[in-house]
């Protein structure tokens, strides 16, 4: 089974976010990009796709910023081939409408089967990559997929519903799946891999052709939330705090 | 332009997923301003009567077909998008869940209709409708206008109490036939899987000590189980911890787990992202333990504190079994 | 007359031979090691020889098996002309040898030492029979009181054949005062007829021969080949820095060791030398913690694969393994996995108990982290710790924090603290990741700051270039996050003009001094000195610079960390840190080289507790609450202030003794 991974970077949540000037977007002038926690998983299933049934791997990313170290690691990790897609503006920011229609024509010329990315990354705001893709692709779509496995040229997919209910898909391929989680976490791969796969792995650069951005909608304001309703917070060393949290449990009763 | 208003219903297994009632309050809040109709959108098999708690809508419209009988992306997407064609509503609201985000994309570039993701609040300013979003983790808003003539939004929980859109009392049902073919599916349902039966039912208990992230090591789960058994209450879990495996999915609060509403939730080590928040918000009393003081959790809590929570666990325990025993 | 002499000779050349082959073996098998050294520093290492060979140094770290053993060595040694003498002379009778066959001051010591190397044999036994110490589980018991028994049997037999032989007045040792033992022996057989004298004089001389050749025989097969080996062992020592792990093996992109010929020989040799004394296990905090590290049993067991491997090799050679199933089978088991469990190599806190007890001076710590190194290329690590790894490489921190917040703590000093990037400074505070990033070390690390301000020293930061120091990193396995975080710590540090390093974290201190080919600055020389804070403050308070205004008064007791003492010999400056502040220091039981690692080294802290049975820590707060009178536990690393604050609780210790980092009294009592 050859399996695409498009991979997408967005703002690491361990920095402050801030709001830039226009007030319409996330300043990125000292924003960390890392790849999309969920992808990390569509990428860890991949690889565990490749050790069952075989096949390759391909990695696909927008050249967003830093990816190189990435998509090195992604090699170390076992995958065939990574992709870097080039284009103008794509350091800005591109909602993921654009983002899909220029993944569509880098696939163009890469062959596969199954397409595997994230069910969805903290910053979407006009759905996500995994489902446009799919429909720009004509492919069938399923997401919250904790589970794949091959049987007669067909994928089985579990899927995830809340309370803890799990339905078995049978999807035809060509298809694309979104991963809410993989069946094992991500795996870590030594430095010194990564360094070898620098030195002798080689990233594929592929001109993107023109973005289709129409789809999302316009923001008129992005900002922090104020807490307006914030919880009453206990100061103190802990000795302090459990006192403090003893008397709120009393007064409401829960000591009973 | 029309200015109505649509709600698609999610429904698993014969029951009304509780998105649904959120969509119908937010959508009547809209359309109202908006001054259009609010319709909900059912689709199933031999499945009307899920209708009876869909009062808050102007009409249902409901269709009815094998294929439909339980969610498959395909045939939902493809029933969906038709009807919206046919009917070019102003908002199509969508579930931000499992089986909204699965056709809310592929319905929207089939149509060429914008799609808004993530959204907790609709309002309507000088006439024209607004969307306020969560990104970021919840650590920042987007808002905006909506589109016209028409677009999609799909909504996660948070903005509107679920009570406030349901209402007893089907409304108006206009069944209709499928608007496009359903034969050749690329995505079948093989079958479910039950959810592991725990030990414990953590819907059904009032105290919770809930565990995230900020547990560190699984050893220190049992001071979380001392604490919860001095309450009499139970553990329960963020998906961190369950992804490890250190406790069960039967125990996993949140998006993908079970919504909880007991009278006091612990939240130890929890960051508070919208997939869980989702899931306990309603409880009547939250307090969060967390050393990062930007948390999310704190917006949701009624009272905070950024200690350790591993120093502080074994502390309470002790205080709250003097404080019983005497 | 004729057929004794050349049974003798038949005898010993069969014994000879054995052993030769026997060794022979062996030495092939090392042969498929890897090469060591080059081997340089000979003065250090004759002088090392002298001492822990011929004085036994480190075997009188257990003070009464150290004197037997020291009596077990030097009887050895000092009898070894008797046994050449009773080899000869039954091949031709009469025989004396030249010297040391008559010089009568030698015998004199030979009959004493005799007498004391069969007590200390007693001794022996009672230890192996009925004393039975936790340290020799595991070790081949029989096998040791065997040859016990060997050596009980050559020394009487010895002494029964020299008192017969002076009973019949053919003794070359003359006068017979020289020999009071032999001829007190003599005197208790004098009185049988001397048909029977004779008999028991010839069933004597084919005991102890056979006995002796006996043991020659044995000896390449198990613990005794010490016997031969250890005088190389001590001799070829790694003679670096012990805080300095030797380079790491690459094989053809294959990182760490994955089967044992990846090994060198000299590490083969190690496990030759290995007595199965127990000493190491004795020490051992994860052995102790009940978690399945033993480092005696991993070098026995490392020794008996590289034997059964080496077997295999040379049996599947010559005709191919797939010709010989049983050699396939052993050739399959996978050194780590099968020989070696990955729990027994992660459970290491890489503390140097182990190596520092030895007295064969075998290394047990570089064998763990090269098996180490290969596990973690296949993923074979705790989730946490891979989590760890994930952060540290992400973030140059095992917190997961940015690194932007690496300097937080130092938000509200006033005086602003220097940024070292900027302006020059003395001192380089390398500030470590507990001591920056925990919430609950904020504190010390700011009282740390203001005590240096007062010592008036020119200090500055690195703030936000400041990484990980990697000490643990390494030893867990990690070579390439190592360098990669090395590297940029050091641009960072080139990029500054400072004349020395101060640290506050033992392991940080250890890396940045051993490890880090360069430290320095890219003007200046390209090591410079670094010092922990307790050095620093021995410094400045010794020349007044730090004036202590109240002596405290306290009895407290001192716990060393492993990286500071064990690993880099600093014990006295923190000890007269405590003095010059008025501290009554009440020492731990088990102090200086013999302090137990608080259990957070190598990684551990990193690392899911399952399986420890009694953490070290809390071992280490009991020992010193049972110390009368001591009202805190004074630690001088971050990591120790966490895991020894968490002991406290955990052992219910709270009423009793309270942690506290050095600086905390330093400040107290700077009035």
């Amino acid at each position: 089974m050859n399996i695409v991974v498009p991979v997408k970077f967005v703002p690491d949540l361990v920095e402050e976010l801030e709001i830039d000037k226009s007030g319409v977007a996330l300043d990125r002038t000292y924003m960390r990009l890392i790849p999309s926690e969920q992808d990390e998983h569509a990428l860890e299933q991949a690889l565990l796709l490749k050790e069952r049934y075989g096949g390759t791997v391909t990695v696909v990313t927008l050249d967003t910023g830093d990816v190189d170290e990435a998509l090195f690691t992604a090699i170390a990790k076992g995958a065939d081939h990574v992709v870097k897609v080039l284009g103008d503006g794509f350091a800005e920011g591109i909602n993921n409408h654009a983002a899909s229609s220029v993944l569509q024509a880098a696939l163009k010329d890469i062959a596969f089967d199954l397409i595997l990315t994230g069910t969805q990354a903290t910053d979407d705001l006009d759905g996500s990559t995994g489902p446009l893709l799919a429909a720009r692709l004509g492919l069938p779509f399923v997401g919250y997929v904790t589970g794949v496995e091959q049987e007669d040229g067909k994928i089985v997919a579990r899927k995830e519903y809340p309370g803890g209910l799990v339905a078995e898909m049978e999807v035809a391929l060509p298809a694309v799946l979104g991963i809410q989680a993989a069946e094992k976490p991500p795996r870590y791969v030594v430095t010194s891999l990564v360094m070898e796969a620098m030195k002798t792995a080689k990233i594929e650069e592929v001109e993107a052709g023109q973005a289709e951005g129409g789809g999302a909608a316009e923001v008129a304001r992005m900002y922090l939330p104020e807490s307006s309703e914030r919880a009453e917070m206990i100061e103190g060393n802990v000795d302090h705090v459990a006192d403090a949290l003893v008397t709120v449990f009393r007064d409401r009763g829960l000591l009973a | 332009m029309s200015q109505e208003v649509w709600v698609v219903a999610e429904t698993v297994r014969g029951e009304v997923m509780e998105i649904t009632y959120t969509m119908l309050a937010a959508g009547r809040g809209l359309a109202d301003k908006l001054g259009g109709s609010l319709t909900a959108v059912l689709l199933g098999h031999n499945a009307e009567g899920l209708a009876g708690t869909l009062g808050v809508a102007d009409g249902v419209t409901y269709v009815d077909h094998a294929a439909l009988a339980e969610f498959t992306p395909d045939a939902y997407q493809r029933t969906i998008a038709g009807l919206v064609k046919g009917a070019a509503p102003r908002v199509v609201l969508l579930g931000h869940s499992s089986m909204g985000m699965d056709v809310a994309c592929g319905i929207g570039i089939g149509l060429g209709s914008p799609l808004i993701a993530s959204c907790q609040t609709l309002d309507v300013q000088a006439g024209k409708p607004h969307y306020v979003s969560l990104t970021c983790g919840g650590k920042v808003l987007a808002e905006g206008e909506l589109p016209e003539p028409s677009c999609l939004v799909t909504m996660v929980p948070g903005g509107y109490k679920p009570k406030d859109g349901r209402k007893e009392g089907a409304p108006k049902v206009t069944k209709v036939a499928p608007p496009t073919a359903l034969d050749d599916l690329k995505v079948k349902l093989k079958g479910y899987i039950e959810p592991e039966t725990g030990d414990v039912d953590i819907t059904g208990e009032s105290i919770l000590a809930s565990v995230g992230r900020g547990i560190g090591q699984r050893d220190n789960l049992k001071l979380a189980e001392e604490l919860a058994a001095a309450l009499g209450g139970a553990v329960s879990a963020s998906r961190p911890v369950v992804d490890q495996g250190w406790l069960p999915t039967s125990r996993l609060v949140g998006k993908s787990g079970k919504s909880v509403k007991p009278r006091l939730y612990l939240a130890l080590g929890i960051s508070g992202a919208p997939e869980h928040a989702e899931g306990m918000r309603d409880a009547e009393c939250v307090i969060a333990i967390n050393t990062d003081e930007k948390a999310p959790i704190f917006d949701i809590a009624q009272y905070g504190a950024t200690v350790d929570v591993v120093k502080l666990l074994p502390v309470l325990t002790e205080k709250i079994k003097q404080a019983k025993g005497s | 007359m004729p057929i004794e002499p050349m049974l003798v000779v038949a005898a010993f050349l069969a014994s000879l031979g054995l052993f030769g082959l026997r060794v022979y073996r062996r030495f092939e098998h090392m042969r498929l090691g890897q090469p060591a050294g080059p081997f340089t520093h000979w003065w250090q290492r004759i002088k090392a020889f002298l001492v822990f060979v011929f004085g036994q140094r480190r075997l009188f770290r257990f003070p009464t098996p150290g004197v037997a053993h020291f009596f077990i060595f030097w009887g050895f040694l000092l009898l070894l002309p008797t046994i050449a003498q009773a080899i000869i002379e039954g091949v031709f009778p009469g025989f004396v040898l030249p010297f040391l066959g008559t010089f009568g001051p030698l015998a004199l010591v030979q009959d004493l030492i005799a007498v004391a190397v069969a007590v200390a044999v007693l001794y022996g036994l009672y230890l192996r029979l009925i004393a039975k110490p936790e340290r020799y589980r595991g070790s081949h018991q029989t096998e040791g009181v065997l040859v016990l028994i060997f050596i009980l049997t050559i020394m009487v037999s010895l002494l029964v054949m020299n008192g017969l032989t002076r009973n019949r007045g053919e003794s070359a040792i003359q006068p017979a005062y020289w020999q009071p033992v032999s001829s007190f022996v003599g005197s208790v057989l004098a009185g049988l007829s001397q048909g029977t004298q004779d008999i028991i004089g010839k069933v004597a001389y084919w005991v102890h021969l056979g006995v002796v050749l006996l043991f020659l025989t044995m000896l390449p097969g198990g613990k005794h080949f010490h016997v031969v080996t250890s005088m190389f062992n001590v001799l070829l020592r790694d003679v670096e820095p012990p805080g300095r792990l030797p380079p790491a093996p690459q094989f053809d992109g294959q990182a760490g060791v994955k089967n044992v010929e990846q090994f060198t020989w000299l590490q083969m040799l190690n496990w030759y030398s290995c007595s199965e004394c127990g000493r190491c296990q004795e020490v051992c905090p994860a052995y102790a913690s009940g978690l399945p590290l033993s480092p005696k049993l991993l070098i026995m067991s490392l020794r008996a694969h590289l034997f059964e491997r080496g077997t295999a090799l040379r049996a599947a050679g010559s005709g191919g393994a797939s010709g010989n199933p049983s050699a396939q089978a052993v050739l399959d088991r996978q050194l780590t996995g099968d020989v070696i469990a990955d729990e027994v190599l992660w459970a290491c806190t890489t503390c140097y108990a182990c190596d520092q007890e030895c007295p064969l001076f075998i290394e047990h710590i570089p064998p763990i982290v090269d098996m180490r190194r290969y596990l973690l290329t296949q993923g074979r690590a705790d989730p946490m710790l891979m989590s760890a790894l994930a952060n540290l490489r992400r973030y140059g921190n095992s917190f997961g924090q940015s690194d932007r917040k690496r300097a937080m703590w130092t938000a509200d000093m006033t005086p602003p603290i220097k940024d070292i990037r900027r302006e020059p400074a003395h001192t380089l505070w390398f500030v470590g990741d507990y001591a920056s990033y925990s919430p609950t070390l904020t504190a010390i690390t700011q009282a740390t700051a203001r005590v240096f301000q007062k010592a008036g020293i020119d200090f500055g930061l690195l703030y936000d270039a400041e990484r990980n120091a990697g000490n643990d990193i390494r030893r867990v396995g990690e070579e390439g996050l190592f360098e990669l975080l090395a590297m940029k710590n050091k641009a960072a540090l080139a990029g500054c003009e400072f004349q020395e390093i101060v640290t506050t974290d033992p392991h940080t201190y250890n890396t940045l001094k051993n490890e880090y080919a360069s430290n320095g600055t890219s003007n200046g020389s390209p090591t410079v000195p670094v010092l922990h804070y307790t050095e620093v403050l021995d410094r400045a308070i010794a020349s007044g610079q730090l004036p202590i205004r109240r002596q405290l008064g306290y009895t407290v007791t001192y716990h060393d960390p492993c990286y500071l003492g064990r690993y880099n010999g600093v014990y006295d400056a923190p000890r007269r840190v405590l003095e010059a502040i008025g501290c009554r220091l009440a020492e731990m039981p088990r102090n200086r080289d013999r302090s137990l690692c608080c259990g957070a080294g190598g990684g551990r802290i990193w690392m899911d507790e399952a399986g420890i049975k009694e953490r070290p820590s809390e071992n280490r707060i009991r020992e010193a609450a049972a110390l009368d009178g001591v009202q805190y536990f004074v630690v001088a690393c971050p990591k120790d202030v966490t895991m020894y604050r968490d002991a406290v609780k955990t052992a219910g210790q709270e009423d009793r003794i309270v942690v506290k980092d050095m600086i905390e009294l330093v400040e107290e009592a700077l009035g």
